[in-house]
């Protein structure tokens, strides 16, 4: 196990890397960032005076370098932007980011799972239908609308919800809802398949013959089995939540990670950019590699693998 | 029964908790307002936004005061001021001024806070703002001279308006960080908390000098930042915000509707315009080389339609390379109507009867640029449009790849000519036009201390270059301002907000 566990870390790591450089390099092309950051007041001299304060005026291949060695001591520099350190700058934003993704994907389980079992059960029936629609709305609905819908009808009309910011808990109930229901359709989707085959399979079949109660069948004999490829999905769909939740960032003024990332990137601020893009890619090969050993754990199969 | 009767109860009382507490702003005496950028630094030196100076005018001070009704200069931190000669100017300062920390304002303050930004080396953001200044000198302590580089006529209104005095002793201490986290100035309001791009609050001053400015009436504004206007306008539904700035026309036409807001639009002093390579620095082959094409781009314009169908709110027409209020924009140039059929005629005598295909470059309001655009097919200049990001469209600006793109300047709410016309026609990176004579009268003007001999040489410059047509000088912006009816506010021309001046009614 000891063996695979280091080689996956050193692909990870291999992938941060190059995820990193590919970045960097993009930044560079998309525009001067010593226009950007001289901001739109500035004259040609206070740009140049920038570049060579920066050192943007270094060959490229230095600059990342000099990023490169700093970052892997953990020091990510100072935010151009804001003159503040990146790593004070991003924990907060993190929290705020990573407490949305995990209510989001915890919210997508909750309501997905069920919905699949329970319209599996059935297959054709109202629930099913029920489920489908909801699944095409998921996929449809654009997120920065939905959130829209759910702030005129909570903190407008009914006035039960704040519309934005991140205080309490409340602040969290309507992006919760947006970002989870954008990740319910697929999951949903996968469980209704995956049960299902599973239900159709002899051993269901047998289980059933043998006595068992229909609640052991479904959740102890199906369920486990149909979940395996729901597992790989959240984590995945949780590391794209994490980074992709710009647009419910931005509806709520939550100020998370995922909209920092989305601002930075216009703003040209290359050590927040980067330290958030490490971060993103971190985190999603880190969950994908937490799929792979729960799925282990459902699967004594795949142990082995 | 009963069950569903106590499951009701029991739904009604956690809809209940669910409530949010009641908005009592005018009782709180706290006006909540939304910022819709994320500002970078409270310290004014080290950002170069809109909300940077909103707050810089709160919390500092600078030695003069100009009025925006009026436009004359008082003393604010300085009683008095006489120019000792064409590069000195000495100031009395104000006595009994103190920081929100405690710090005493004297000659100390001033001189730290000129010889630090005007050194290049600290970085100050907007090095325009500062780098006129050589440093300041102390006579004694409350007589201070400041030494200019070389002549600068227009120091008495960057002294009003981006140079402010910082606490000598706290600032040499926490640096811009540390100023941008823990703001000291001696203004109106002082600073109770910032988190960075995110949340400021501040409190008024209740030790506030006799200045200008005036005191302030409310006690407490709450600014959040929240990017989506959207959501501002929800927030000011659900009664959690005051004020809100910047709506676009549309939304804010809605919400004059309803009755529920006030509703207030003012010009700024940001003016569209369209940049032609006259230089011939993208190909010497361009088009726009050639003054016949330059008067079609600018007959072919209907400013008029533009102003009433797009911008709307108190936009004008704008004919000069600066914003009608500044000092030394004179009005009386040569002005293009609109006339497509002229436009077809100069076209045809410049050599291109079936018109041209251009590149067409844009960073902002892509709508206004694609109705520039259309005017422009209809006499037969085709355009290849590109919308780009600000920073990258600068590059290939600076860099002379740009043959027709259309820009705006805002001038940083100076109100003088040369924070326009003398931006952009010294020669400098971003001059298309690289003409001397307009050159030389700029360079007179600049720095002449003399009004009359200034308002006279910009005259003649910005005259040749509307009869050069160099620019297309089009229309000016305007901002809208969404508050309750609680809140009382006059918003002025300069696109400043001025907590100081709002009040409840």
């Amino acid at each position: 196990m000891l063996p695979f566990i280091l080689k996956r870390l050193g692909l990870a790591l291999l992938v941060a890397f190059t995820v990193s450089f590919i970045s960097f390099s993009l930044l560079f092309l998309s525009g001067d960032p010593a226009a950007a950051l001289a901001g739109e007041t500035a004259s040609g001299e206070d740009i140049e005076a920038i570049r060579t304060l920066y050192g943007f005026d270094r060959p490229m291949m230095v600059q990342y370098g000099e990023w490169l060695f700093s970052a892997v001591r953990g020091d990510f520099g100072e935010s151009y932007y804001f003159k503040l350190p990146v790593a004070s700058l991003i924990t907060d934003r993190l929290q705020v980011t990573m407490l949305l993704g995990l209510c989001g994907i915890t919210f997508a389980l909750l309501t997905a799972v069920p919905l699949g079992v329970a319209a599996a059960i059935r297959p054709n029936s109202m629930i099913d239908r029920l489920a489908l629609f909801l699944s095409v709305a998921g996929q449809a609905l654009p997120s920065f609308w939905f959130g829209l819908i759910l702030i005129v009808l909570f903190s407008i009309k009914f006035q039960i919800l704040p519309p934005s910011g991140a205080e309490s808990w409340r602040h969290f109930v309507m992006p919760t809802i947006v970002l989870g229901y954008y990740a319910m359709p697929a999951i949903m989707r996968l469980t209704r398949a995956g049960m299902l085959d599973v239900l159709n399979s002899d051993y269901i079949r047998t289980a059933r013959a043998k006595g068992a109660g229909e609640g052991r069948v479904l959740f102890k004999h199906a369920l486990r089995n149909a979940i395996i490829p729901v597992v790989s999905l959240a984590a995945v769909q949780m590391g794209f939540m994490l980074g992709g939740s710009i647009v419910v960032e931005s509806v709520f003024a939550l100020h998370g990670a995922g909209y920092l990332a989305w601002e930075s990137i216009a703003r040209n601020d290359l050590p927040t950019v980067q330290a958030l893009i490490l971060i993103f890619s971190m985190f999603y090969i880190t969950f994908t590699f937490l799929a792979d050993v729960l799925n282990a754990w459902l699967d004594p199969r795949m142990r082995s693998a | 029964m009963t069950r569903t009767l106590l499951k009701t109860t029991a739904l009604a009382a956690f809809a209940a908790s669910l409530a949010m507490p009641t908005f009592a702003n005018q009782a709180d005496d706290t006006l909540n307002v939304a910022f819709t950028k994320e500002l970078e630094n409270v310290d004014s030196y080290f950002n170069s936004s809109r909300e940077g100076v909103v707050m810089q005018r709160a919390v500092w001070d600078g030695l003069i005061y100009r009025d925006p009704a009026t436009n004359e200069y008082v003393g604010n931190l300085a009683t008095s001021w006489d120019w000792i000669d064409d590069t000195t100017l000495e100031f009395k300062l104000r006595e009994g001024v103190t920081f929100h920390n405690g710090e005493v304002f004297n000659a100390d303050d001033v001189v730290f806070t000129v010889n630090y930004v005007a050194k290049e080396e600290n970085g100050v953001k907007t090095q325009r703002n500062v780098n006129w200044m050589e440093s300041a000198e102390k006579i004694d302590d409350y007589t201070v001279r400041i030494h200019l580089k070389e002549k600068f006529p227009a120091a008495i209104e960057f002294l009003s308006g981006p140079v402010s005095m910082y606490p000598n002793e706290y600032y040499a201490e926490v640096g811009p960080s540390g100023m941008g986290l823990k703001p000291v100035g001696t203004g109106p309001y002082k600073v109770v908390d910032v988190v960075p791009g995110q949340h400021f609050v501040l409190e008024k001053n209740e030790n506030y000098h006799d200045s200008p400015k005036g005191e302030a009436q409310i006690a407490k504004i709450d600014i959040r930042t929240i990017p989506d206007v959207n959501t501002q306008m929800a927030e000011i539904f659900s009664g959690s915000l005051d004020f809100i700035w910047q709506v676009p026309t549309d939304q804010a036409e809605k919400l004059a509707q309803m009755d529920q807001f006030t509703v207030a639009n003012a010009s700024t002093m940001r003016v569209g315009y369209l940049d032609m390579d006259s230089a011939g620095r993208s190909g010497a082959d361009n088009p726009f080389t050639n003054k016949k094409v330059r008067e079609a781009v600018n007959y072919a314009i209907n400013r008029q339609e533009l102003v009433d169908a797009l911008l709307k709110g108190e936009s004008e027409v704008i004919y000069t390379a600066c914003f009608p209020s500044q000092f030394g924009c004179a009005q009386d140039v040569r002005q293009f109507e609109y006339n497509p059929e002229r436009a077809k005629e100069l076209l045809a005598e410049a050599g291109y009867p079936d018109g041209f295909t251009t590149e067409f470059y844009a960073y902002r309001d892509q709508q206004y640029a694609e109705a520039i655009a259309s005017y422009l097919n209809a006499v037969g200049i085709k355009t290849d449009f590109r919308m780009l990001q600000y920073s990258a469209l600068r590059e290939l600006n600076m860099d002379g790849k740009t043959p027709l793109s259309f820009q705006t300047w805002g001038s940083y709410s100076v109100n003088d000519a040369s924070a326009m016309v003398s931006q952009f026609f010294k020669h400098g990176s971003l001059d298309s036009t690289r003409d001397d004579q307009v050159l030389e009268w700029l360079n007179i003007a600049d720095s002449s201390t003399d009004p009359d001999v200034r308002k006279e040489n910009y005259k003649l410059a910005l005259q040749r270059i509307a009869d050069e047509a160099f620019w297309a000088p089009m229309f000016s912006y305007n901002t809208n301002y969404v508050f309750t009816k609680q809140v009382a506010y006059e918003p002025t021309a300069d696109e400043v907000l001025r907590f100081v001046d709002m009040s409840w009614n």
